[in-house]
């Protein structure tokens, strides 16, 4: 007998006393919190997103050019690796400004390496949905958020974000997201307390995480 | 590997182990409370996380072939295992299929069960951990003691000096001026592990869950090692333990609420990947799950012991035992420390070893693990079963199962017991306030704990000559 057949078999013996139906817990309870308004989850994902020390910046959709300039200045980056289907009137500025915008393909055509990757110090990508009560973003790396590894190898990551996009809680979120799609999701910058138990920002992944929020 | 009470003893002389843990299991405990307030409804959220375990363990086969169904339409390979060696034998195939000697890895504690790093340094593969504390255990030569924080027995001297020592010998060497600042070290093992992470060929990683109505699988982390395993190599091989599977994608609503609150005590861990098979253009091409049982028909067939699969592996039991805060992860002598160890482990292993046959009773039965389980496990009636199943085995010849005998006939006349009292508070009388320390007869018994003094005068007696007017 096939391992998959014999384990099968010990699994369909080993639950021989079971007499509900397959499915038969009905829907799944409602766990989510709930929102008093729009303004108010806006306001508890900032407040989340700051306490996990992330950088938050609220700006007017005019105003996104700017506020994503200077984080990346703010953060020291001098060549940045975007996304091709970012949003370009958020990055044009920014060719201005000294910092060199790197796109996601080598002169050849093909994505980027990740020791390419590792030679370059920011990413700024779009968002997929906002998580107030949690304090997430989450990608789900569509083109204007890049393939996996961009949001991960440099050191500096700044999410742009559409109010809009937010959600008040955990499963709202997760009705939203399409789970045929890679997901990433992303509270506060790399961290780790293995050590004493002191939190250190950034071992692995980007060590600075700005989240930018436009709203309308 | 010693019984637990034998092993016990050790580690609590280990005054720096005692204290570190206690600082641990202390912090971890608190953060867990103030984030666990903050939801209004935490009991559903916990009934919620115990049905859809529950729903996926009583209907398992149908929800095992769903998922395999899934990966497979979305491009990855299922495989099945039916123990240690068989998942092992799988995993160091594929490594060879791909010509590689070494693989970086992201923490799985079903690795750990089955023992692969020592099966792929048998046959010349190097392993990589690259989770920080993992890092410092390998490199130390050591064994995790925390399922979340596995090197919380070092502190950060012990781990400057591991990491000056051990580095040089497998890759990039720590910095000559290395300090013990966590920054400094996180940094030194940022710096040692990004070569590996950069020249992988194969991945190993493990899964919180897997959905089967979607085939997706997540691993939850902090430090961003996983993403790396997760994405950066060609090929990712993933090894499931059969429990892991959730029904519905939606499922993961309570999940992903339950787990990092009652883990580390954060509303949200800093990082959560899922993927679904194979992504053209973003991450591995050649994706591999091996869906292992390895004892898990076994407890799943005890239908009392079965709701021990539901554990999400949260390690909130551990930082609430007063039993673990003083012994420590080691005495448990397996990869499952704690109160979910003491009856996972024999549930998985049967009782048949000295240390299986000892976890049941490495508890005080306070219930504090009940309370805190996200899932709702109730460890307190498991251990209580498990005790039943160690003392049948025995077949009524050990002293335990004596002693319940003398005790029940002694309890089933008050006449008896009133006799046993007078012969307790006797040797109260002799005794003084010396401390007990072994009772002979009892020496199993006494091996871990110190026995009361019994006191001088019975409840009865004391009754009887302060009440003496009213009777």
């Amino acid at each position: 007998m096939s391992a998959r057949e014999e384990i099968l078999a010990r699994l369909r013996a080993a639950t021989r006393d079971v007499t509900t139906q397959q499915g038969a817990r009905g829907e799944l309870a409602v766990t989510a919190a709930s929102a008093e308004s729009p303004a108010r989850t806006l306001e508890l994902f900032v407040h989340n997103v700051a306490d996990y020390r992330a950088r938050v910046e609220r700006c007017s959709p005019g105003d996104v050019a700017t506020s994503i300039a200077a984080a990346l200045v703010r953060g020291g980056a001098h060549r940045v690796v975007v996304p091709d289907g970012l949003d370009a009137s958020w990055i044009a500025p920014l060719r201005d400004s000294g910092i060199r915008l790197v796109p996601d393909r080598a002169d050849d055509g093909r994505p980027l390496s990740s020791a390419e990757l590792d030679e370059v110090d920011a990413v700024v990508t779009a968002a997929r949905v906002g998580i107030a009560t949690t304090g997430t973003i989450v990608l789900d790396h569509d083109t204007d958020q890049g393939r996996r590894v961009l949001s991960l190898v440099p050191d500096q990551h700044v999410c742009v974000i559409r109010a809009d996009r937010v959600v008040h809680d955990v499963p709202d979120a997760v009705s939203l997201l399409d789970p045929l799609r890679p997901l990433t999701w992303i509270s506060g910058p790399s961290a780790t307390s293995d050590i004493e138990l002191d939190r250190v920002e950034g071992v692995h992944g980007p060590r600075i995480l700005d989240v930018i929020v436009i709203e309308p | 590997m010693p019984s637990f009470q034998r092993a016990a003893r050790d580690a609590l002389a280990n005054t720096q182990q005692r204290r570190n843990l206690a600082h641990a299991t202390a912090t971890i405990r608190a953060k867990r409370e103030r984030v666990v307030g903050e939801v209004d409804r935490w009991e559903d959220l916990r009934v919620a996380g115990a049905e859809a375990k529950d729903e996926a363990l009583h209907h398992l086969p149908d929800y095992l072939e769903q998922l395999e169904a899934n990966l497979t339409a979305r491009g990855a390979t299922v495989h099945w295992a039916r123990d240690a060696d068989e998942a092992n034998a799988i995993v160091l195939g594929l490594i060879r299929d791909k010509g590689a000697d070494e693989v970086v890895k992201v923490k799985s504690m079903l690795t750990q069960e089955i023992e692969l790093n020592e099966r792929l340094e048998e046959a010349g593969i190097h392993a990589w951990e690259t989770d920080l504390a993992e890092l410092i255990v390998q490199l130390g030569h050591d064994r995790p003691s925390h399922i979340l924080v596995p090197a919380i027995h070092r502190n950060r001297a012990e781990i400057r000096e591991i990491f000056l020592r051990e580095m040089g010998s497998v890759g990039r060497p720590a910095p000559k001026d290395l300090t013990d600042e966590p920054a400094k070290l996180a940094e030194a093992a940022r710096l040692h592990l990004r070569e590996k992470f950069l020249r992988a060929k194969v991945a190993i990683s493990g899964a919180n869950f897997a959905v089967a109505d979607t085939g997706t699988l997540v691993v939850v982390e902090s430090e961003g090692n996983g993403r790396m395993c997760l994405t950066l190599p060609e090929t990712l091989i993933s090894l499931v333990g059969v429990e892991k599977v959730l029904p519905t994608f939606a499922d993961l609503g309570p999940m992903l609420q339950l787990l990092p609150r009652s883990s580390t005590g954060e509303r949200m861990n800093p990082y959560t990947s899922m993927w679904t098979g194979v992504t053209p253009g973003d991450g591995p091409q050649e994706v591999h799950v091996v869906l292992v049982d390895n004892g898990r028909s076994r407890v799943l067939a005890d239908e009392v012991g079965r709701q021990a699969l539901r554990c999400i592996r949260c390690s909130a039991c551990l930082n609430v035992c007063p039993v673990y805060e003083r012994a420590g992860g080691h005495a448990y002598g397996s990869v499952y420390p704690g109160p979910i160890g003491a009856v996972l482990n024999p549930l998985l292993r049967g009782t048949g070893s000295e240390v299986d046959k000892s976890l049941p009773y490495a508890s005080s039965l306070c219930g504090a693990c009940f309370e805190a389980c996200p899932v709702r496990i109730d460890i307190p009636q498991l251990l209580v079963h498990m005790r039943t199943q160690v003392v049948d085995e025995a077949s009524g010849r050990s002293p335990e199962a004596l002693g319940m005998k003398a005790a029940a006939w002694t309890f089933a006349d008050h006449r008896r017991l009133e006799t046993a009292q007078r012969a307790s508070s006797l040797s109260g009388r002799l005794l003084g306030n010396r401390t007990v320390r072994s009772v002979p007869g009892l020496g199993a018994w006494t091996q871990a704990r110190d026995v009361p003094t019994p006191p001088k005068e019975t409840f009865r007696q004391w009754w009887r000559r302060t009440h003496e007017d009213e009777s």
